[in-house]
């Protein structure tokens, strides 16, 4: 691989389009540049092609030790029962669409975000409101909850992460405590904490993820790879504790390792943008829910996607998914204004849940797995059981 | 550049995948043979060809031809989406872009109409619109599109002659039509105004949010053409070809047996393993890590992995009492602390690391655990340029060593037997006393608050301790 080629490819994600450029220059303006373009253009057409020929060569590898599918391991377990789960609370509050949410471990609290730039704790039980922040952009994408319960982080437009330390002193202004954690270069799209209050993990629309220190705001890792828009992300429940999982608007699931940065595993079957991710509660397995009408689930020791989730009535894209907590139900939120829920195992529908009126646009299951929460656009959550 | 009002690009993409499902639908519901019967319909006096009652759209059509599965009201909600998004319009009341199941008329868009075709709505077709309208009849015109009339006026005034001069020929071959075709082309126009331009306070459902500023297709071009994505791509698939895959087989059982296993410790008879009825669903308060008494299904979960006993701070603190039983706490803290360092704060990285060789590594430390010569040679190797993933060899071998030997033992041990013989097992009682299904007034302190107050132990809110004397009958989901 020539050496030249990085000098003139310095900024890969503003590379102008070299093909177009050859072909109406009028005359070389120097004659060595000329060359060296033709040069890159060969170069990029042979990396092309042997990213391509290696890309069907791993589709064959897969297939190879694919044996049998869920459904039909799945007949000897019992069908699910009918059942019916209504919504049991509804938060009202929020001024515009309700873009993402966050459970605290207490089981009981949530943080949410909003369009108008809102981001509200509240109480789910008593549906009251605890704490109110207002962050100095629109389009909040992304919240999450410390694991302590202290701290929330949140950002949008911004670019940046920023985490609010939660003060019990009503009257104090919390956005006055404000610590500015992450900076990318693009809108930020999701953020989670690890295990602990001290790190964050960020994906954002200039299609990087990064793990960043909270007390100094230090970046620790950045994980490149998507080629657009990188939109959710989930930690793995795994013993081990260091991999993750993200979704792009490049159709691709990718699996990461945080120490070394590098993407161990890619999945790219989804036929649009991957719009949320998350893991099955073992670890072994992730499901994505994307714009394509369709969730799947992908099975990391057999490398492969194993599963879809779809129907020829179910027009409209996913915007979130999150599993039961054994891992047998996957619940999905629809552009259509409904959300599904899917028997893992068997790839059917078990049930529809109405009542939002626009959009679901977020959806997280409790920590204890006794109910789940979901908002819209109609700037409203439920707590759904 | 403002969300909402985005450039076709990232609408486009979304509505890429939407809409042709959507006109699949539409076409498929038109087809001569398999489609919908349609007829007549008489409008006051004139009879307009061509249309169905909303009961046929949606009971009849959808639930025979879409899939069994689909219910009456999914049939509903489903038709509706359609007449939202403009395939369909009815004639009736035509301002309001609603299905009604019942004989109200309704009529299939023409594509020339449909979103997909004619989007981005241009202003001066929109002025043309109103200007007819205004023309057709005086004061026709709603207030807001009184206002927007003028608005336009303002803007494109250097056309507005033109504007008039279309308006008013399309008037004059309307007027030439039947009254039939005139009717229909009005509400196709109306139906397509409706969506394109809301009323103020109407659902806007061409509203799809922050577009997503990069064009993707032509990015994704671009991109694949940069080296630099390849050459990362070419990386990635070479490691994913030398990987180590299971047969589908051996990982999709491990879907069932998880499955069987949490499907054990449900405590109904009737229901499923996993999902209650909602109306015997009841909140499981005693989840709650403050509380004294766990309940049986808690404890039975730290029997399924090593995991899930150490994701439960009650599991490891009873663990941790097992394990000072048997002298071999220290493997235990010294997990704890590897944790603390991978998870914690950069700056305290050092400062952890030393403590962590002094109480545990050192030679005669006071907690020194027990690691194979390799691990403990290539741990103290990496201790001379101490950072966040020195311990991780050190720290997987002790958690598979207490995963492998204490553990299985603990499960056998009295003191877990005692912990799930005295554990609640809630009756299946009344909804009122589960918390999510009556209103609460109390509030629960925040964790926040609890902080302060808390022990390390706990670390989470004191909760709703009055949930200790009520019973409740539950299972996860």
């Amino acid at each position: 691989f020539p050496k030249q080629t990085f000098s003139l490819c310095c900024k890969p994600f503003r590379c102008r389009s070299l093909p177009a450029r050859r072909k109406y220059m009028r005359s070389p303006l120097v004659p060595e540049m000329a060359t060296q373009e033709v040069q890159l253009n060969e170069t990029l057409s042979h990396l092309k092609t042997e990213s391509d020929t290696l890309k069907t060569k791993l589709e064959e590898e897969r297939a190879k030790l694919h044996d049998v599918e869920l459904h039909q391991v799945a007949e000897k377990v019992d069908g699910l029962g009918q059942f019916v789960m209504k919504t049991r609370r509804t938060l009202k509050g929020h001024g515009n669409k309700v873009l993402c949410m966050d459970w605290c471990k207490d089981k009981r609290r949530i943080v949410s975000s909003s369009q108008d730039g809102k981001v509200i704790v509240w109480d789910a039980f008593t549906t009251n409101k605890e704490h109110a922040v207002t962050m100095p952009c629109t389009w909040v994408m992304a919240c999450a909850y410390a694991p302590s319960g202290c701290a929330v982080a949140c950002g949008g437009l911004d670019n940046k992460c920023s985490v609010y330390p939660l003060s019990l002193d009503k009257n104090e202004n919390l956005a006055a405590k404000k610590k500015s954690v992450a900076m990318h270069t693009n809108y930020l799209s999701a953020c989670s904490f690890t295990n602990s209050d001290m790190q964050i993990l960020t994906s954002s629309g200039d299609g990087t993820c990064a793990l960043w220190d909270v007390e100094s705001g230090q970046l620790l890792q950045s994980f490149h790879g998507h080629a657009a828009d990188v939109l959710c992300l989930d930690l793995a429940p795994s013993e081990t504790g260091n991999t993750f999982v993200s979704g792009g608007c490049d159709k691709k699931a990718n699996v990461w390792d945080m120490r070394s940065g590098q993407c161990i595993q890619s999945f790219e079957t989804h036929e649009s943008d991957i719009n949320s991710v998350r893991y099955y509660p073992s670890g072994d397995a992730f499901a994505s829910g994307s714009d394509d009408a369709t969730c799947r689930l992908y099975d990391l020791r057999a490398d492969r996607e194993v599963a879809i989730y779809s129907k020829e009535s179910i027009i409209f894209g996913v915007s979130s998914v999150d599993f039961s907590l054994s891992g047998r139900l996957l619940f999905g939120g629809y552009n259509d204004y409904t959300i599904n829920v899917w028997d893992v195992l068997k790839g059917t529908r078990v049930s529809i849940l109405f009542g939002h009126e626009n959009r679901v646009s977020t959806l997280r299951v409790s920590p204890d797995g006794t109910a789940f929460c979901s908002g819209s656009w109609d700037h409203t959550l439920r707590t759904w059981a | 550049r403002l969300p909402g009002t985005g450039p076709p690009d990232g609408k486009k993409r979304e509505q890429w995948c939407t809409l042709p499902r959507m006109e699949k639908v539409i076409v498929a519901m038109q087809d001569p043979d398999m489609g919908m019967k349609m007829r007549n319909q008489r409008l006051l006096i004139t009879v307009i060809p061509h249309a169905m009652t909303g009961v046929c759209v949606c009971v009849c059509w959808l639930l025979a031809s879409m899939c069994v599965s689909l219910n009456e009201r999914l049939a509903v909600h489903l038709s509706g989406m359609l007449v939202r998004y403009g395939y369909i319009y009815p004639l009736k009341e035509p301002r309001s872009l609603v299905l009604r199941p019942d004989e109200s008329p309704y009529r299939f868009q023409t594509p020339y109409f449909w979103t997909s075709t004619r989007w981005p709505a241009s202003e001066l077709d929109y002025a043309i619109y109103l200007a007819k309208k205004n023309i057709r009849k005086q004061g026709e015109l709603m207030e807001y599109e009184k206002e927007r009339y003028s608005l336009l006026h303002k803007r494109i005034n250097h056309t507005w002659d033109f504007v008039v001069m279309q308006a008013r020929e399309q008037l004059r071959a309307s007027k030439q039509r039947r009254k039939a075709d005139r009717i229909v082309l009005e509400c196709q126009e109306q139906a397509y105004w409706l969506i394109n331009r809301p009323p103020p306070g109407a659902h806007n459902v061409l509203d799809m949010g922050l577009e997503r500023p990069n064009n993707f297709s032509a990015r994704v071009t671009l991109l694949t053409l940069c080296a630099f994505c390849l050459c990362l791509q070419i990386e990635t698939c070479r490691r994913a070809l030398g990987r180590n895959r299971v047969k589908s087989s051996i990982c999709l059982e491990g879907y069932v047996s998880t499955s069987n296993k949490h499907g054990r410790t449900h405590t109904h008879t009737h229901t499923h393993a996993n999902v209650v009825s909602a109306d015997e669903l009841v909140w499981l308060v005693f989840f709650m890590s403050s509380v004294p008494t766990p309940t049986r299904l808690r404890v039975e979960r730290w029997s399924f992995s090593f995991m899930e006993l150490l994701k439960d701070i009650m599991g490891m603190r009873e663990f941790m009492l097992y394990l000072e039983k048997e002298f071999s706490a220290e493997n235990l803290c010294f997990w704890q602390a590897c944790e603390d360092i991978r998870h914690g704060e950069s700056s305290r990285i050092l400062e952890k690391v030393e403590d962590i060789y002094k109480n545990f590594l050192a030679p005669g430390a006071a907690r020194w655990v027990n690691i194979d010569s390799k691990t403990m040679d290539k741990t103290l190797q990496g201790l001379r340029h101490p950072h966040r993933f020195v311990m991780d060899d050190a720290q997987m071998h002790i958690y598979f060593l207490m995963k492998k030997d204490s553990y299985p033992r603990y499960l056998k041990s009295d003191l877990y037997k005692n912990m799930l013989a005295k554990a609640i097992v809630p009756q299946e009682t009344k909804k009122s006393v589960f918390p999510f299904m009556r209103r609460q007034r109390h509030s629960s302190p925040s964790p926040a608050q609890a902080v302060i107050q808390v022990t390390e132990e706990d670390g989470h809110a004191k909760g709703a301790g009055r949930a200790g004397t009520n019973s409740a009958a539950g299972s996860h989901v």
